[in-house]
């Protein structure tokens, strides 16, 4: 069969069939959108390479007997954590800015899907990123042997790994929604570093805020998961309630938002 | 299968489309004629459900495009070539288009091949392309999914008269195999060659549709004689309204075997007696089209 061949086309096809692309090929395809550019790669490219950016500084000035793997984990996440919900972001402003929107929405109308799909995809693409920022303390540590800076151990508790990727998922996905909620990268990248600051001062210089401060200020909420011998209950619920107020309203906001937004 | 039904969209208070009714049958090419901004594109977005109507239902195959589980499986849509990830190959397009819809991959190099992007341009990042090669790269997508119905808007905008050629002769085939085209011009000349029917839209609204045929019949005939003050008098006494367009000919508002018999009964000798074809269609199109206010 060819475009222009010869075999005849039903006049009236049941429509029902084939069914609609699963969730996981969706995902698959945002994956794919994710690397499949030049600009995206440089992303991703530059996300390994924030994480590289602190092991000097590790190496240089920590302690030997302090640098252990996990001591570097931490500083390459650090690194791989800021430009993580740029990605976020990009992924949905993106389908605007270079109009992609229209193919995608023509093959999927189910706009909730696509977004979806993005949610699942970026969490994946986060997850990479702590995997890369592993393999980055990995490399620092043995670097450090071999310059006989770092004595510490060779080992890394589960836990810290853990937190430290669902903070990397949670901070990507906040990037999701803001992209969804501004559709506009510049807008939705400068709100998402301006807004928590903003807050931030807010919450220090107004004595009345100290309380809510404590619950809604991610800077403070969300710390705990990079350093998890300091979580406990309390902390996990601050994590949750600042994380209802970034995560999910703008989240819902954008979802409804993207379902109506006219595509040029 | 496209039906449209009683279609109409308003923003803030000014109507873009109002009450718009038509149906494409699978075997024929529709063409969606009009001005720029007479509503085409509003259509259009409407039937592929990018844009909620105010009013009235458009329907592929029975069913909403929006409830057609897979839809790049049955619709092949093209609305605008521009609306491409710089960025991204032509080729990769494609891919993606095949990946989200299950579609064989495989028909991916066999399809730029079919549209004219070899494999050099298929390789190429859409931002180094034309708008031409972008036209030929958007009716690849839509045909990835091997789909029975074709909405093209304005897909001969960019190319070379031998691309709109390639392009009809495409057009015809998907049609002559039993598939269902609507494709959009502000140009009759670009569609006029392949389209079997007409849909003129002006100022939101239908202005007129049918069959050539059909959108001609009101035209009136030609008509030219030996002894053209005669041939005059005998329509004249007839009672059929004669206008002489300066070249000898008559123009009459009348069906041709009225002007025959008129003639006939004066005794006049008639050298040519025909449909005001020709440029019959453009006049009218423009005659539709022209002055009409949304």
């Amino acid at each position: 069969m060819t475009a222009t061949g010869l075999s005849p086309i039903a006049a009236a096809p049941a429509v029902d069939a084939p069914p609609r692309p699963s969730p996981v090929r969706l995902t698959v395809v945002e994956l794919r959108k994710a690397v499949d550019t030049r600009s995206g790669r440089w992303l991703l490219a530059a996300i390994v390479a924030a994480g590289l950016a602190l092991m000097p500084v590790i190496l240089f000035t920590v302690d030997a007997p302090d640098q252990d793997l996990g001591e570097f984990f931490a500083a390459s996440q650090l690194g791989v954590s800021v430009l993580l919900p740029v990605l976020g972001i990009l992924t949905v402003t993106a389908e605007w800015s270079q109009r992609t929107a229209l193919s995608t929405f023509l093959l999927v109308p189910d706009r909730h899907r696509v977004l979806a799909a993005k949610l699942a995809a970026c969490a994946a693409l986060a997850a990479l990123c702590t995997a890369a920022g592993l393999a980055v303390a990995v490399l620092a540590r043995a670097a450090g042997a071999l310059l006989g800076r770092s004595s510490g151990a060779w080992t890394v508790e589960p836990r810290p790994v853990a937190t430290m990727l669902l903070f990397a998922v949670v901070t990507t996905m906040i990037g999701v929604a803001f992209g969804a909620l501004f559709a506009n990268t510049p807008l939705a990248i400068v709100l998402y570093f301006l807004l928590p600051t903003v807050w931030a001062t807010l919450g220090e210089m107004v004595a009345r805020l100290h309380g809510a401060a404590r619950w809604l200020d991610t800077a403070k909420t969300l710390d705990p998961l990079t350093r998890p011998e300091h979580i406990g209950g309390v902390e996990w619920a601050r994590a949750g309630v600042s994380l209802l107020v970034w995560l999910a309203l703008p989240l819902a906001a954008g979802a409804w938002r993207l379902a109506r937004r006219e595509v040029a | 299968m496209i039906e449209v039904s009683r279609l109409s969209k308003r923003y803030g208070g000014a109507d873009a489309v109002r009450d718009v009714s038509f149906a494409c049958a699978p075997g024929t090419v529709t063409g969606f004629l009009g001005p720029n901004g007479a509503g085409k594109s509003t259509t259009l977005r409407m039937i592929c459900g990018l844009t909620p109507p105010t009013e009235g239902t458009a329907t592929v195959h029975g069913v909403p495009y929006r409830r057609i589980p897979n839809p790049g499986r049955h619709v092949g849509v093209l609305l605008d070539a521009a609306a491409q990830h710089a960025g991204r190959t032509g080729r990769e397009v494609l891919t993606l288009t095949a990946l989200a819809t299950g579609a064989d991959r495989s028909r991916v190099g066999e399809l730029l091949e079919t549209v004219g992007l070899p494999a050099k341009a298929a390789g190429k990042r859409v931002g180094a392309y034309s708008l031409g090669m972008r036209q030929r790269l958007g009716l690849a997508q839509a045909l990835v999914g091997e789909p029975s119905v074709l909405i093209l808007d304005e897909p001969a905008n960019g190319l070379d008269p031998e691309g709109i050629f390639w392009m009809r002769t495409l057009l015809r085939g998907f049609a002559d195999r039993g598939g269902t085209v609507l494709l959009s011009s502000h140009l009759l000349r670009e569609v006029e060659a392949v389209a079997d029917r007409f849909v003129v839209i002006a100022g939101g609204r239908i202005a007129a549709q049918g069959t050539r045929d059909e959108l001609l019949s009101g035209t009136g005939v030609v008509v030219r004689g030996t002894d053209p003050a005669a041939l005059h008098a005998a329509l004249r006494g007839a009672g059929l309204p004669a206008e002489p367009d300066g070249t000898g000919r008559f123009l009459v508002a009348a069906p041709a075997e009225a002007v025959g018999r008129a003639a006939a009964a004066a005794g006049a000798v008639l050298l040519e007696l025909r449909p005001a074809g020709g440029d019959g269609l453009e006049e009218l199109f423009f005659t539709l089209t022209h002055g009409a206010t949304p």
